[in-house]
Formats: structure tokens, C-alpha cells, sequence
């Protein structure tokens, strides 16, 4: 289902949590919320899914006026930050609950029921854990069952609020994989909120960068990291070296360059190239990562490939010879 | 709905709250406005009159004065006893903590009862007493003592949880620092356990201010020495005279909310002066 | 406790001894007198003063008043307990204090509040008697004393409770399209039935041992119009000490029934917030 959000307002006493915001979500696509806290993502998806009401603004579900429909008919999918299982109900019976409270003439039998919920076990691989309850599992199994419980009722939408917030580094990069290739299996419209640029950049097919209740950029992980349209989303998304005061086509202008922009070498490779002093490296990762202090007396973040690392054998205290290839945001001064 | 501030969407909000006042007006609102109703009928010189009048003075110096002996006694008792049961470990500790609560649970009557037959002359603290000459029953001795037993729980459940509450990280610190123990004392754990104390004290008076099941059987009851404003209440509305029950009775509620607002006063005092905010 | 927060052994024992000493002397002998004067006639004479005529019929009074007083405050109870939890409005504080009324009034008043409503001089009074109905001096009008007393005893316990619970999984229940009447009934009640079973238990103690309000509105009427606790003073006052105290002992059972249950509530509800706990971090 295509969701449709336009100029939402929302305030809470005197803050105000979103500011006229705007969105456009196609059928099946996967959309981040990305944004510090504060920026109003969380209060957005909330409002998609009825447990919030907007100050003013419209919000269309397949082209129709959502606004006056009881969150119960909005056929959405809701995974909460702490999972909100039910604490005295098995897992089965939480999965279960969406089917077992709609109105009689909708309501599946309990065996389909049961059918359906063990689908959804198998679909999450947890098909071990029916009789237990959620106290007796691990973080990251319990969400798993709130997405099922989520899924049982067959939502036109599934809304994740920061779905990996409580979990452990290596779970949530699990779980953030296993929810990719789960949407590419199953392909319905779901939106996630997440203030972890990272889990973004991996995850979605779009990202909606958001700040102080405004919409930043709207834009593939490309688009919002390579070409930021404006210095918020610049600095949101990775690192970022500041040049201030330089010109560029005689007017004075920021440059803002990334840590991967540069070509290191030991001798001076033209005007533009900084003399620099290598404070300190990191060379355990994928990249190797450079801190480094300029002639200018300012601090310099420089990302080198491990085999350029190699070739140039460098050494902490060096001096050498930083040459910016490429500028990733101009911004001029007024 | 212009009331609701609105965190939720959850259902329901309109029928509960409407049922809740509803509910609220009825059994509590409307006969409480009762006695201001029935004391505008009186001339403010028949309420005065009443109200100062010698027999309801002595009856106000009782009920008041034994309920405010009885909660500053109960202060240190009540405190000591909240201290022992969160800090220390003895045999029974747990029985103990569990029956701190039964002067709430038992019913006034037979707190009261029980109670005239301990500290009668006859009974077998009261006898106890007597031998040294202090009489225990029938007396202001006996209100107070009976209002001992029902304020406690006040007191000493207000301050248990605070200490326990208490980060053990200050103590140590501070042991660290070289503070002995009664410095300690002094100086970090009574500070911050102040307000629940003044809390304590102002629940437990509160509550004994207007007690009547189980201080009648003890007090004696003899007008203008030992009896206790609420049985003068009592005996008013026995021999019909609504206005001037009502009109003893007005001064009292006055008196509880009075002291409702001091005890929310002295809480934010205190909570300012040690510093807790 | 490490060694920075305790102090010598010698003092230590020394203030347990004066805390025992102090509880035993003033709040545990009354409890030993109530049952060693029920029993000092014996058994035989316990049982006899407890199926007197007039102690029965009390002893209905009070189950009946119980019976119809708490079914009512816990419907309140419920509601006021799920919008205050749940919702967040203008006049929450207010609605709150209001709620407490009932337990900083002195009994007496509480009475007294109903005689000036229905009594013969009250405000419906002379419409009462123009239509022949009594309320006042009847079981009627101690039911309803009782109602006031006990009225905020459920809402108090189940208020922190639901407040602690938070509303997530009662929003997780909506999305999932379930009616509040179905989110109520399969999500908050289950959460809830610990604080709500203390709740229930201490109103019923509290109505039926409810004395000074009763006593007001009552009428003393032996057989008709007396609960356990007016029986009770009646007994004391004539003398017939032992068979008082035997009914007496009656509402101590009750009250130390009371303390069970809290304890057990106690517990169970400290184990399931430590599982929360585990759940939430």
C-alpha cells in the first residue's frame, strides 16, 4: 500500500515535533526515518499509525483519507521499541492475539489459526519457542516475535520504532541483514526509525534524513551520502572535514570534504595539497583511518584503502602531504 | 475533547472519566458539601459561638494535642524501627516488618477495645503503670497512648522506602573520606531522609486528628476533660442539634486541609534546604 | 552491606532490642489481649458468644455491607485508576486529592455528612418522609457510609501499578485491532490482578471493620442495625467483656488474613517487576 503524508503538523504543549512535513512511500518499498532525537521521526510514524493525531495535514492510505480511521482499521503493522509482548501470554498467544480478537465473522478457526502462527514461527526460525513466555527470551528473539505478531494480522504496512535501539552491536547487525532479505522475501511497505546512520545507509531503499520536525533530504543511501543537500545530512551522515574560508569562483565558501576524498602521498602533488603531521592511525578495519594535525594548527580525518596503506608504509609522526580529490558539499557564505 | 492533553490514542478515556466523576460527585462531593451547606444556615455568631465554646475547646486540645504527641513520639519510634528493619538482619525480621501494618489493617473497634483492656489499672501494661503511680486509661495518657498504636504505620512505612532508596555509594564515599559513622549520620543520611520524616509525621497526625473507634473506649469521655471532638460530634447530633455538630465539624476538616497544605509546604522546605531537588 | 554502612555490632543490637521492645509493648499486645480475653472463658463459651442472635444477625450486616460496598468501589476503582494511568488531562492532580478525601475525614464526619443528607432535618429530609422511605438508622444508609470510607481504597493501590506498567502493550493490542474492551479485558487486567487482589482484600477489611461512620448513621438498633464493630462496643459496654472480644477476634483473623495477602501480593509483584526489569533493559 503507497502511503501519502502531507504537511504534517504535530505539537506537544510548546514543542513542536513536526513542522509541516511531507512524504511520499511507494507500495512495497523500505523506508528509514533517519534523524537525532528530537527531530520528530518517531512522532511521524506514530502518527501513520493512528496512535498519535495530527495537528493538521493530511495522510492518504492507497490515495484515501486515513485520518478519521480508528487505528484498529488501518491495517498496520506496529513493532515497538521494547516490543510491547504481552507479559502473560506465551509466544504463541501473543502472535496469535491479532487473529483471536477480530469480530467474529472475520476471525479465522483456531486451527487456521494455529496453522498460521506456526507459518510465522517458521517464517522468524523460532519455531522452538511457542510455549514460552517473552521473560524467558533473549532481545533480540523477542523482537523477532513482535514483527510476527506484527505480520499475523496481515498489515498493509509494517511501522518498526527503532526496531535494534535495545539490542547488542553484533545482534542488531544481524538482525539488521535478516530484516533486508525478509522484505525483499515478503515486499510490503514498511517504514523504520533509526537514529544509527549506519543501519540506514545498510537497510533501506530510501532514507528520510529529519531534523527539529523538518524533513532534511529524501534519497537513496547514495543520494543522501554522497550528495547531501544540506550541511545537517552532511554531518549526519559520517565523518566530514571542514575547510572554512576558502574561495571558490571568488566568492568565500565551506568545503566540506569527506575522510575518502583525499590521496596521500610524501611529496606535495600541487597547490591544494595540506602538509600534515600523522598523530595517530587506525589501521584495523576495512579502511585504514588517519587523524592528523595540519600546518594550520587544524585536525584532519583522512580514510585510506589498506593497500594504499601498504604501498606508502607510513609511520605515526610522519609528515605528509594530504591532497583533497574532490569536494562533497560547497557551501557559500551570504 | 479540549481537557485531554493527549499522549495516546488508547479508548476509552471519555466513559472512564465520566464515570469516574460521576461516581466521585455523588458519594464524595455532594455530601461533603454538606457541611458547608448546612453551616451557611448558621449566623457566623451561632458558628462562633459554638466553636469556642468551653466544652468544644477542651474537646479540640484533646484530639489535637494527644494527636500531635503521639506523632512526634511515633517519629522517633517510627524511624528507629524503619532504620532497623532496612539496615540490620534478625531472626524474624520479616514477621516483623509484615505486622508493622496491622494497627492499619485492624479495625478501630477493636484496636480500641484491645487497647482499654492493656492499659486499664487492671491490664496487663496498665497495671504495670499503676504501680507507679501513672494512670494509663480514662485519661489523655490513654488517647495519646492508643493514638501511638494507630499512627506508626504512617511513619515508619513513609520512611522505609527513602532508605532504602538511599545510594549506598554516598555512604561509602563518604566513609572513604574518613566520616565515622554518626558522622554519616548527620550529615548525609538525615538530610536526605528529612522530608520523608516531616511526610511521616504530618500522615500520621493527620490521620489520629479525627480518630474515634479506637481512642472512645479509652478516653473516658467526661465533657470539657476527657472527651474527644468527634464524640463531641456524636453527642450533638444525639440530641439534634445539626448545626452545632456540623459547625464542630467544618473546624476540623478546615484544620485537616490546613495541615494538608503545611505538610506539602514543609516537604518542598525541606527538600529545598538539604538540597534535593 | 559493606563495611562503610553498618555500624558496630553493640549498637546494632542494641537498637534492634529498642525497636523489638517498642513493637511488642504497643503494637503487638494488643493483639495477644484480643484473643487471650476471647479465650478466657474457654472454648466452649467462644463459640457459644460467636452464635448469639444478635452477633449473627451483626455478623450478616457486615458481610452483606462488604458484599454490596466493595463490588461498587472496585468499579470505580478501575476506571479511575485506567484514566488517570493511561491518559494524561487538565485536573489529573485535582481528581487525585479529590479521590483522597474520604481517607483524611474523620469517620465521624464521614457519617455525619449522610445525616445532614437523609436525616429528618437533612436535605431531603422532609421529601423522604413525604414518600415514607428511611434511610438513615436503616442498613441502607450504613452501606452507604461504608461506600464513602472505603472509596478510594482500589483506585490507591491500582494507580501506581498501571502508572508503572506504562500503556505499550495496551497500544500494542490496539494496533493489532483489538477494542478497549478487548485490550482491557486480555491485557491490562492480567498485569494488573496482583495490585487489584490487595486492592479488593484492603477495602474489605476496611468495610467491615469500618466503626466510627457506622456508628453515626446506624442507630444502634440490636438485630437490625448493627455490624460486627457496633456489636462489638455494644458487648464491651455491657460488661460482657469475653463475648466482645470474641467477635473481636473475629475481624483480628480478618486483619491478619489481610497481612497475609499483602505480603503475598508483595512478593509475587517484586518477582514479576524483577522480570520486567530483565525485559525492558
Amino acid at each position: 500500500m503507497s502511503i501519502e503524508v502531507s504537511q504534517i503538523v504535530k505539537t506537544f504543549g510548546s514543542f513542536k515535533a513536526l513542522d509541516g512535513v511531507s512524504l511520499s512511500v511507494e507500495t512495497g518499498e523500505l523506508i528509514a526515518l533517519l534523524g537525532p532525537s528530537g527531530s520528530g521521526k518517531t512522532t511521524l510514524l506514530r502518527i501513520i499509525a493512528g496512535l498519535e493525531t495530527p495537528d493538521s495535514g493530511e495522510i492518504l492510505f492507497y490515495g484515501e483519507d486515513a485520518r478519521d480511521k480508528k487505528i484498529k482499521d488501518r491495517q498496520v503493522g506496529f513493532v515497538f521499541q521494547h516490543y510491547a509482548l504481552f507479559r502473560h501470554m506465551t509466544v504463541f498467544d501473543n502472535i496469535a492475539f491479532g487473529l483471536r480478537v477480530k469480530p467474529k465473522h472475520m476471525r479465522p478457526s483456531e486451527t487456521r489459526i494455529k496453522e498460521k502462527v506456526n507459518e510465522l514461527l517458521k517464517l522468524i526460525q523460532l519455531d522452538w519457542v511457542g510455549n514460552r513466555y517473552p521473560s524467558q527470551l533473549s532481545g533480540g528473539q523477542r523482537q523477532r516475535i513482535a514483527l510476527a505478531r506484527a505480520l499475523a494480522i496481515e498489515p498493509k504496512v509494517l511501522l518498526l520504532d527503532e526496531p535494534f535501539g535495545s539490542l547488542d552491536a553484533q545482534v542488531r547487525k544481524e538482525l539488521r541483514q535478516w530484516l533486508r532479505r525478509f522484505h525483499d522475501d515478503l515486499h510490503i511497505t514498511s517504514l523504520f526509525v533509526t537514529h544509527d546512520q549506519e543501519e540506514a545507509l545498510e537497510v533501506a531503499d530510501r532514507i528520510v534524513v529529519m531534523n527539529k520536525g523538518k524533513v532534511e533530504q529524501v534519497g537513496t543511501p547514495q543520494e543522501v551520502y554522497h550528495k547531501p543537500a544540506s550541511v545537517f545530512v552532511l554531518n549526519f551522515l559520517g565523518n566530514v572535514n571542514l575547510f572554512k574560508g576558502r574561495m571558490v569562483d571568488g566568492k568565500p565558501a565551506n568545503l566540506y570534504i569527506r575522510p575518502h576524498q583525499f590521496d596521500v602521498a610524501r611529496h606535495s602533488q600541487g597547490d591544494n595539497a595540506i602538509k600534515a603531521t600523522i598523530k595517530y592511525m587506525n589501521p584495523a578495519g576495512s579502511s585504514v583511518k588517519l587523524d592528523l594535525l595540519s600546518e594550520s594548527g587544524n585536525s584532519l580525518q583522512v580514510e585510506i584503502t589498506q593497500q594504499e596503506f601498504a604501498k606508502l608504509q607510513l609511520v605515526k609522526g610522519e609528515e605528509v602531504f594530504v591532497c583533497p580529490k574532490d569536494i562533497t558539499f560547497c557551501e557559500y557564505e551570504i | 475533547m479540549i481537557l485531554l492533553k493527549q499522549k495516546t490514542n488508547l479508548p476509552g478515556f471519555h466513559l472512564s472519566l465520566g464515570y469516574t466523576m460521576l461516581y466521585l460527585s455523588l458519594v464524595v462531593l455532594i455530601p461533603l458539601s454538606m457541611l458547608f451547606v448546612k453551616t451557611s444556615t448558621m449566623s457566623f455568631a451561632e458558628f462562633w459561638s459554638v466553636v469556642t465554646a468551653p466544652r468544644t475547646l477542651a474537646a479540640y486540645r484533646l484530639s489535637f494535642g494527644a494527636a500531635f504527641i503521639a506523632s512526634f513520639i511515633n517519629v522517633f519510634f517510627g524511624f528507629l524501627i524503619a532504620w532497623v528493619l532496612s539496615r540490620y538482619r534478625f531472626p524474624g525480621k520479616k514477621l516483623v516488618d509484615a505486622l508493622i501494618d496491622f494497627p492499619f489493617a485492624l479495625p478501630t473497634a477493636v484496636a480500641g477495645i484491645a487497647l482499654t483492656t492493656l492499659y486499664a489499672s487492671n491490664g496487663i501494661l496498665g497495671s504495670v503503670l499503676a504501680k507507679i503511680g501513672i494512670q494509663s486509661a480514662y485519661n489523655a495518657l490513654g488517647v495519646v497512648l492508643a493514638l501511638m498504636f494507630i499512627g506508626l504505620p504512617f511513619i515508619v512505612r513513609t520512611i522505609e522506602p527513602v532508605l532504602q532508596e538511599l545510594d549506598p555509594e554516598l555512604e561509602e564515599a563518604a566513609s572513604s573520606l574518613g566520616a565515622g559513622r554518626w558522622e554519616i549520620f548527620r550529615r548525609i543520611i538525615f538530610p536526605a531522609i528529612l522530608p520523608s520524616i516531616v511526610t511521616g509525621f504530618s500522615l500520621a497526625f493527620a490521620r489520629t486528628i479525627g480518630e474515634y473507634g479506637s481512642v472512645v473506649f479509652i478516653a473516658g469521655n467526661m465533657p470539657g476533660k476527657t472527651e474527644i471532638a468527634p464524640l463531641l460530634i456524636i453527642t450533638k447530633l444525639e440530641e439534634f442539634d445539626y448545626s452545632g455538630a456540623t459547625a464542630i465539624a467544618l473546624v476540623m476538616l478546615l484544620v485537616s486541609f490546613l495541615l494538608l497544605a503545611l505538610t506539602n509546604w514543609a516537604q518542598w522546605w525541606t527538600s529545598k534546604k538539604v538540597g534535593m531537588n | 552491606m559493606s563495611n562503610a554502612r553498618t555500624e558496630p555490632a553493640v549498637v546494632r543490637w542494641s537498637l534492634i532490642g529498642i525497636a523489638l521492645a517498642y513493637l511488642v509493648l504497643f503494637i503487638f499486645m494488643p493483639l495477644f489481649i484480643v484473643f487471650s480475653t476471647a479465650l478466657e472463658k474457654g472454648i466452649a463459651y467462644y463459640f457459644h458468644s460467636l452464635t448469639d442472635v444478635d452477633t449473627i444477625a451483626a455478623i450478616k450486616l457486615t458481610l452483606i455491607t462488604a458484599l454490596i460496598a466493595v463490588p461498587l468501589n472496585l468499579v470505580f476503582g478501575v476506571a479511575a485508576s485506567w484514566v488517570i494511568a493511561k491518559f494524561d488531562f487538565r485536573g489529573k492532580s485535582l481528581l487525585l486529592t479529590l479521590i483522597d478525601v474520604p481517607l483524611s475525614v474523620s469517620p465521624v464526619i464521614s457519617g455525619l455528612i449522610f445525616v445532614l443528607l437523609f436525616g429528618l432535618q437533612g436535605l431531603f429530609g422532609p421529601w423522604l418522609r413525604a414518600h415514607d422511605i428511611k434511610i438513615i438508622f436503616t442498613p441502607i444508609a450504613i452501606v452507604i457510609a461504608t461506600i464513602f470510607v472505603t472509596f478510594p481504597m482500589v483506585a490507591r493501590e491500582l494507580i501506581p501499578v498501571m502508572k508503572a506498567q506504562g500503556s505499550e502493550e495496551e497500544e500494542a493490542a490496539i494496533t493489532l485491532g483489538a477494542s478497549g474492551w478487548k485490550t482491557f479485558w486480555y491485557v491490562t487486567l492480567p498485569n494488573i490482578k496482583w495490585g487489584l487482589l490487595y486492592g479488593i482484600i484492603l477495602c474489605n477489611a476496611r468495610a467491615m471493620g469500618e466503626f466510627g461512620a457506622v456508628s453515626v448513621v446506624s442507630g444502634h438498633i440490636r438485630g437490625l442495625t448493627n455490624t460486627l464493630p457496633l456489636q462489638i462496643e455494644i458487648l464491651y459496654n455491657d460488661y460482657d467483656f469475653t463475648a466482645a472480644f470474641a467477635a473481636a477476634s473475629l475481624l483480628a483473623f480478618l486483619a491478619l488474613f489481610t497481612l497475609v495477602i499483602k505480603t503475598l501480593v508483595e512478593y509475587r509483584y517484586r518477582a514479576e517487576l524483577e522480570a520486567v526489569g530483565k525485559k525492558t533493559h
